[in-house]
């Protein structure tokens, strides 16, 4: 459903494994990846191509907290809250977000530009407090550093 | 000590073949293929002592030897680089310095068990980490340490990165399984082990990310001088702690097994965050294990030292907190985890877990009752030993610790509805 170039990648990811149903986590990733989320119609495109159920397809995007049915905003903050970054101030930083942004965890700002979650322990407690902002983490994260980051995005 | 796990972490381009190859990289694999038969590997890693480093510790050479030697079913092995365990982020290093440690580490293995293919689970968040390790895997390929015939020995080894999806419980090993296969990643109970039926029903191997890189140098430098490294005979060789919390110098240091705790935080970690905040209490394995008061901190960091002390090493993460924690705030948080993170397939866990944040929320609000701290106690131990995975016990431990450990300060909480710190 995305093209013959996407069906290409499908066709590689799939021969990696014994078992077509396999690349179930792989594939979502793509289409994810593809369009910014996941979607019942791609599900049901993932279930016919991989020989699996809608049902089973839909049970597995909704046990994966990565996964998404709907578009995010450009920038996708994901705050560590979990323990060493709670120690070393992620309260704070959460609070300070939510009022920079005027929204909640969970939310979108009205110009599509910013998503905001907490997130459980991203593995970065090091370097804490730290968040995810797209792909790339940001640590040893301050009340100005964060207002740098943010500002300087375009 | 010389940096063994961590000696390229540093060096620019650590991540590349060219540099870990400089570094005497892929030798080991070299010796084992030209040198070794795959029974004399397991051996050796069992002549070394080597524990599982994702947390259980157990044996790994033995672990190796459930593998049935006849080659009537493919076998498998998987790398677990699900690292999600709070306060964890070891593995993490080695991923992203050093992934071609860990890919060496996955073919030497799968070779001494005859496993055809190593999958690598890698944690979804980590993206950093999965395309490092997806560069890696191609120069592998390329150079022939992976695939066909490796370096011409006639050893069959595909190497395939498995990107999870966010899901702490997938790194248990059947519930990752599960999830490899494609479906939730919802634990099952065991026997059958997975060297009996892993993988598409086919015996699998599940080792942790820093225990695989053990097994290099195991294979290059003997059983026995690994055995040599930290406490023989049953803690040894090198380890990585993962350091965090209110100290100055937070991150990750490689020590010989068995490092002091006071030694790790003072020397090490630089010493408190701040001199005037002492030492409250110390996590020293990750959020899943009893906590220790300052008191009882003249501990080392092994298996068996921690677990002399009612605790655990698990995946050695420490988690350092000083006399401005609060400690009802603290386990709250821990528990919110679990909650968050309980597969919800058994009910002692699902509900349990909930129940436990709930009871613990409301005594942080100041809104708890004198029942609760007793109830805390009730629904922990109703929900140790009484789940399919270790999940519950990861969650109902803390919990009980902090409450008998720290009564007075939860005590406080109910009385005067506000934190004691």
């Amino acid at each position: 459903m995305f093209g013959p170039e996407f069906e290409r990648k499908v066709d590689r990811i799939v021969a990696r494994y014994p078992e077509p149903k396999a690349a179930l986590l792989p594939v979502l990733w793509l289409v994810q990846r593809t369009r910014g989320f996941v979607g019942l119609d791609a599900e049901a495109w993932v279930a016919e191509r991989l020989g699996v159920g809608a049902a089973h397809v839909h049970g597995v995007v909704s046990f994966y907290t990565m996964y998404r049915q709907k578009q995010l905003g450009r920038y996708h903050i994901q705050l560590c809250t979990t323990l060493s970054c709670m120690l070393r101030g992620s309260d704070d930083l959460a609070a300070h977000l939510e009022k920079k942004l005027g929204i909640r965890p969970g939310e979108t700002t009205p110009d599509g530009k910013f998503s905001l979650a907490k997130v459980e322990c991203l593995g970065s407690c090091g370097t804490a407090p730290m968040l995810q902002l797209n792909d790339d983490y940001h640590e040893n994260l301050t009340i100005d550093g964060l207002d740098r980051l943010l500002d300087g995005l375009p | 000590m010389e940096r063994i796990l961590t000696r390229n972490v540093g060096k620019e381009g650590s991540h590349t073949l060219a540099v870990y190859e400089a570094s005497g990289g892929y030798q080991a694999l070299r010796k084992a293929l030209g040198a070794m038969t795959p029974e004399a590997v397991v051996e050796e890693v069992k002549r070394s002592g080597l524990r599982g480093r994702g947390g259980a510790g157990f044996p790994t050479g033995l672990k190796w030897s459930f593998m049935p030697k006849d080659a009537a079913r493919p076998k498998y092995l998987i790398c677990n680089a699900d690292e999600s365990e709070p306060g964890t982020f070891k593995d993490r290093v080695l991923i992203e310095k050093d992934p071609h440690l860990v890919l060496e580490g996955c073919l030497v293995s799968a070779f001494a068990m005859g496993a055809r293919a190593a999958f690598v689970y890698i944690r979804g968040e980590y993206v950093h980490g999965a395309r490092i390790l997806e560069r890696a895997i191609e120069e592998a390929y390329e150079k022939g340490y992976a695939g066909k015939n490796v370096l011409g020995s006639g050893f069959d080894c595909d190497l395939v990165l498995h990107v999870g999806a966010g899901a702490y419980i997938c790194g248990e090993e059947t519930s990752l399984m599960s999830s490899l296969e494609g479906n939730r990643g919802y634990p099952r109970l065991k026997p059958p082990f997975p060297a009996q039926a892993g993988l598409w029903g086919c015996p699998t191997t599940i080792n942790n990310v820093e225990t695989l890189a053990c097994v290099p140098f195991i294979v290059e430098r003997g059983g026995d001088w690994f055995l040599s490294i930290g406490k023989p005979p049953k803690n040894t060789g090198p380890k990585l702690y993962a350091l965090s919390g209110h100290v100055k110098r937070p991150g990750v240091y490689e020590a010989p097994m068995g490092l002091p705790l006071r030694e790790l935080i003072q020397n090490l970690g630089g010493g408190m965050l701040r001199d005037d905040r002492p030492l409250k209490a110390v996590i020293p394995g990750g959020s899943s294990v009893p906590v220790l008061t300052a008191d009882e901190c003249d501990v080392d960091l092994d298996f068996d030292s921690l677990a002399a002390k009612g605790s655990m090493l698990g995946s050695a993460a420490v988690i350092v907190m000083d006399s401005s924690t609060c400690m009802v705030r603290a386990i709250e948080r821990v528990a919110h985890f679990y909650a968050h993170e309980s597969c919800g397939q058994c009910t002692p866990c699902r509900e349990g877990c909930g129940w436990m944040e709930r009871v613990l929320a409301r005594i942080e609000r100041g809104e708890g009752r004198q029942e609760d701290l007793d109830l805390l106690l009730d629904v922990s131990s109703h929900i140790l030993g009484h789940t399919v995975c270790p999940l519950g016990d990861a969650a109902a431990m803390p919990v009980a610790s902090f409450v008998t450990k720290f009564r007075h300060e939860f005590q406080y909480h109910i009385d005067h509805k506000k934190c004691m710190v």
